[in-house]
């Protein structure tokens, strides 16, 4: 779990929390861990917080990888849906078949 | 240093066509057309080609992500005979000892208590169970995305005591410091964490350190970096003479870093270098790291496959006594059993492939894994198993 994936922020409030968005969803995240942030940036998305500003070209790099990818973010994207019974059928869904070296269809296959 | 990439034999001279052929991969006609910038990637590959020549050259990355890119991308089957990729210890939850799994789950049996977890080590193995195990027998153990979920089913739950599982390297850290602080900000009787956070220069010279494995380079981890910066790096040059290059995770990215390892490993002139520039800055982040030594404590940690290591975990600091579940919880742990004829260990420590362990593909799938290097999404087994190199 060393990876992060990079959201918009689109809102700012005074409890150190932003709204992101993170391919085209919305969610809260903390940014206690980035207090220089702001309204506009590109930040890197892990675990519900913010953990670094980043320049908006890496940014749209790095998500066209993960969209090309999914199975490289697996849990990140599985964090968009909400806390809870869905959280919890993505993660206990499915395993990993093998398969030859090509794109996944989906991200919810990982354990 | 001139020497280092030719020293011929080792563990991995002859790892990846013998290895590789009982498990049926050819050399595949790799679709370049998938990567971005298929003319880049080809010259990248033709400059690494050339670089090393054949010389015996052992690279090693050690971010979960970084092996699946490998194993996606296909790489081994595409790089010089003689230049090894090999997995290491990237995969925190694979790294986990028995020991502390068994505690987690010593802690999932107690009445009154919720195990908060991120996903990936819910089916991971204990000495004997495992969470997912332990959930089928009806204790309590949600999966939560982020440690400030586990704080809110706290503050929904007086009558719980939320224990939330922390394993990770330095991206995560963080995340659960700032977490405690959130609850002690709250004034939270019925919160805690079960910390088995480690860090990943420690591992770093562990491997080198190993006369067993030759690494000639290590690839760096991208995302860990943003937090830690290039510094605790630098121990790798100064004193192990091995170079190290921050990587990101697009196939050329890799391949860039590969190209750049190969030609310090061969000019004998190793240094830190940073080319993952857009999304990493020489310093990390400084608030992220000033919030972890405020919150935790290094502290000696047992690594699988690497032993204990020194000032290599991180213990919740006194101060926060009542955040941290191994003090607030006392439990019996069973004794600690390693799972019979599992290699994990020594693939983690990159001395063996996924392939040379007898169990993998037969006894050990990702269906029925007999390890955690099988079970984790980023293990290097299950990176072999799913990609076939």
């Amino acid at each position: 779990m060393c990876l992060a994936v990079p959201g918009t922020i689109v809102a700012l409030r005074d409890d150190a929390t932003a709204t992101v968005d993170m391919l085209g969803v919305q969610r809260d995240i903390s940014v206690a861990l980035t207090p220089d942030a702001k309204v506009g940036d590109y930040v890197l998305v892990h675990a519900g917080f913010g953990i670094q500003v980043i320049d908006p070209e890496e940014a749209r790099l790095t998500l066209e990888i993960f969209q090309e990818i999914p199975e490289l973010v697996g849990e990140e994207l599985e964090g968009v849906v909400p806390f809870g019974s869905a959280a919890e059928a993505v993660a206990d869904g499915g395993v990993p078949q093998a398969e030859p070296a090509q794109a996944a269809a989906q991200a919810g296959a990982l354990a | 240093m001139t020497d280092r990439g030719s020293h011929g034999t080792g563990p991995h001279s002859s790892r990846h066509r013998g290895a590789c052929d009982t498990q049926d991969i050819s050399p595949r006609a790799i679709d370049l057309g998938a990567f971005r910038d298929p003319a880049l990637a080809r010259e990248l590959i033709d400059r690494i080609a050339s670089v090393v020549g054949d010389r015996e050259l052992n690279l090693m990355e050690v971010c979960g992500t970084h092996t699946m890119s490998i194993g996606r991308y296909g790489f081994r089957s595409i790089m010089p005979p003689g230049l090894h990729l090999l997995s290491g210890p990237g995969c925190p939850v694979c790294v986990t000892a028995n020991r502390d799994i068994d505690h987690i789950i010593a802690l999932a049996k107690l009445d009154g208590v919720v195990i908060a977890t991120f996903g990936d080590m819910m089916r991971v193995p204990g000495s004997t169970s495992s969470l997912a195990a332990q959930k089928a027998a009806g204790h309590d153990v949600r999966i939560v995305y982020s440690p400030l979920d586990a704080v809110r089913l706290a503050q929904d739950n007086p009558g719980l005591d939320v224990i939330f599982v922390g394993v990770g390297f330095e991206t995560t850290t963080p995340t659960i410091a700032a977490t405690i602080l959130d609850a002690a900000a709250r004034g939270l009787a019925n919160f805690s964490v079960m910390s088995a956070h480690k860090m990943t220069p420690p591992a770093l010279r562990a491997i080198a350190d190993d006369p067993e494995t030759r690494i000639d380079g290590f690839i760096l981890p991208g995302h860990v970096s943003t937090i830690t910066g290039l510094a605790p790096y630098r121990f790798l040059v100064d004193e192990f003479s091995i170079p190290g290059v921050v990587t990101g995770f697009e196939p050329v990215d890799i391949l860039e870093s590969i190209l750049l390892l190969a030609e310090m490993a061969r000019g004998g002139k190793p240094a830190i270098e940073n080319a993952y520039r857009r999304g990493v800055n020489a310093e990390g982040n400084p608030v992220a790291r000033a919030m972890v030594d405020r919150v935790f404590e290094t502290c000696d940690a047992t690594w699988r496959g690497l032993g204990t290591l020194p000032s290599s975990g991180l213990a919740i600091r006194d101060e926060y006594a009542r955040f941290d579940a191994r003090r607030r919880f006392d439990v019996e742990i069973e004794p600690t059993q390693e799972q019979r004829g599992c290699r994990c260990g020594d693939v983690l420590r990159g001395a063996i492939a996924p392939t040379s362990c007898p169990l993998f593909g037969r006894a050990c799938t990702p269906e029925h894994p007999i390890g955690p290097c099988m079970v984790s999404s980023e293990g290097s087994c299950a990176a072999y198993f799913r990609y076939r190199a």
